[in-house]
């Protein structure tokens, strides 16, 4: 990573950018506008990666996380619609275990944190231009069987959603209905 | 002279520019490509139209635009200042920051991917390694905003049509992803030149038919044109997600469509039509002019293919996508490496 004045000035713009839209994210009161900003987080994440010369890791999360897990939430969000979204993402009063959570989560980050040689992990030689070819040369040789794994996991999420969505009586009964249009 | 008329500009400015320090000397140069593509594509998106309006009187024995200006070639520009002239009607129970971001927003996604795309040879703005994925995923990012301004316009028939759109694009992005795998297998790398220049001896339409059909099906329905239009199914929907939108907020939307199969029709050109290579050697043609021909003549086919077909229903769009052309794509991967072993194996 350079450290040249400009990749200071992109790394805290998009800090900040980062870090109001997840703020955003959770008081926004309507679950759509929730969406939205949680899409402007994710490609400004894949900002970040781009300063870390990490093209390929930041392409992906335009491509996962911005396209296709905001489309899925999108897809939830319509499935449950209400009459009024005005206030469809409201705050409950769990108030204990929220703040033990959060309490939970910011001291692992502050023990990775404070284990992590940062110093080390400064790289020294010049960073591969082409990082796409050394990923994949890797993903087919030492991490091969956790490669397959992941395969075979979304294999097993593929099938059950089929079996979800195949409900045989509902099946039956769409059936049944497009014949009954069928005689009309 | 004329092969390299528009890399000789870059190089002229660059040379004029050279007091300047080369940091801003490099990020005029680079406003200055970023601008001439931004005016190319709306220019091109204003005559496009003018040109579907021509097609599609010719295709129905009539003549089409022909008062505005020589050959009516003035139509469109005198269509899109009435509009901007035209209110921009909101409605009180529209979500009003949404409702105007979406148009706004439209172009963005398009404008983003044609930093990459080689207009001829060493014309891309940007020719960087991961081209083909920056690609890709930028364009799914427009299918966020076409959501945006269905569910903005608070309206059955505009929030059906954006879920449509979202369903459709979707579904549709994968055979084109998997298709576009194939290319990727033989050449070995994402950067657009790469698989431009392995395309020097036969172009991937002939090596890989399947995926070039598979690959061209898809991007017509990611365009949302017809056969596939249904997000704007007028029978059923009024106009689908922009049925809210006057105006320019409306005349935007119905640009970016243009502007959309400009970016489908030079991704085919790129892909499986050899991009800026001369066929047969005919290379006193400069390179931008063969990459601009072959754009437009796919381009007219996707036009003729609007007037010749009927829209398909929902069900059949689905079904078309998920059960014929996902696993015709698959395999043409198979196939392809299988291909791909046996011509290694050979060692020709």
């Amino acid at each position: 990573m350079e450290t040249s004045i400009y990749s200071v000035i992109a790394f805290y713009a998009l800090a900040i950018t980062i870090l109001g839209n997840a703020a955003l994210v959770v008081f926004a009161r309507n679950i759509v506008h929730s969406v939205l900003f949680l899409a402007i987080t994710f490609i400004s994440m894949a900002g970040l990666f781009l300063l870390l010369d990490a093209d390929f890791i930041a392409a992906i999360q335009v491509l996962v996380y911005a396209g296709a897990v905001c489309i899925m939430v999108v897809f939830g969000i319509m499935l449950i619609q209400r009459p009024d979204m005005k206030d469809t993402n409201l705050f409950n009063t769990q108030l204990i275990a929220g703040t033990g959570v959060v309490a939970l989560v910011f001291a692992l980050c502050a023990i990775l944190a404070g284990r992590t040689a940062w110093t080390d992990l400064v790289a020294t030689q010049a960073v591969p231009e082409n990082t796409i070819q050394v990923i994949g040369a890797l993903l087919m040789s030492k991490y091969v069987i956790p490669f397959e794994v992941v395969a075979i996991l979304l294999l097993v999420a593929l099938i059950g959603a089929i079996v979800i969505a195949r409900d045989e009586s509902s099946a039956i009964a769409v059936d049944e209905g497009v014949k009954a249009n069928a005689h009309d | 002279m004329f092969e390299n008329l528009f890399v000789g500009i870059a190089d002229g400015l660059r040379s004029l520019l050279g007091g300047l320090p080369l940091e801003i000397n490099e990020a005029i140069v680079m406003l200055v490509k970023l601008v001439a593509i931004l005016v190319f594509i709306l220019v091109n998106a204003l005559w496009l139209v003018y040109m579907e309006r021509k097609v599609a009187g010719y295709m129905q024995a009539r003549i089409g635009p022909n008062r505005v200006g020589p050959k009516g070639l003035l139509q469109t520009s005198a269509d899109i200042g009435k509009l901007i002239c035209k209110e921009i009607i909101i409605h009180k129970d529209t979500d009003k920051v949404v409702f105007m971001l979406a148009p706004v927003l439209v172009f963005v996604p398009t404008l983003m991917v044609f930093a990459v795309i080689p207009f001829g040879k060493n014309m891309a703005a940007i020719d960087m390694n991961i081209g083909l994925l920056y690609l890709l995923a930028i364009a799914s990012l427009s299918t966020v905003i076409f959501w945006m301004a269905g569910w903005a316009s608070n309206n059955k028939y505009s929030l059906l049509g954006s879920m449509r759109s979202v369903a459709q694009m979707v579904s549709y992005e994968l055979p084109m992803v998997l298709a576009i795998l194939g290319v990727i297998m033989i050449t070995g790398s994402l950067k657009m030149s790469d698989i431009i220049a392995a395309q020097e001896h036969t172009w991937f339409i002939f090596t890989q038919p399947i995926a070039f059909l598979i690959f061209f099906i898809a991007s017509v329905s990611e365009c949302n044109r017809a056969p596939f239009d249904l997000i704007e199914a007028e029978s059923e929907l009024v106009n689908g997600f922009n049925t809210e939108y006057s105006g320019m907020a409306f005349a935007m939307f119905y640009l970016a469509e243009y502007a959309n199969m400009l970016v489908c029709c030079a991704m085919v050109t790129i892909l499986f039509l050899g991009g800026w290579l001369a066929p047969f050697g005919l290379d006193f043609i400069p390179s931008w002019l063969w990459f601009f021909i072959k754009m437009y003549v796919v381009m007219f086919v996707i036009m003729q293919l609007r007037w010749t077909y009927p829209r398909i229903r929902v069900d059949q769009l689905m079904g078309f996508g998920w059960k014929v052309l996902v696993p015709l794509s698959l395999a043409n991967i198979f196939v392809t490496g299988i291909g791909m072993y046996i011509y290694r194996a050979i060692g020709w």
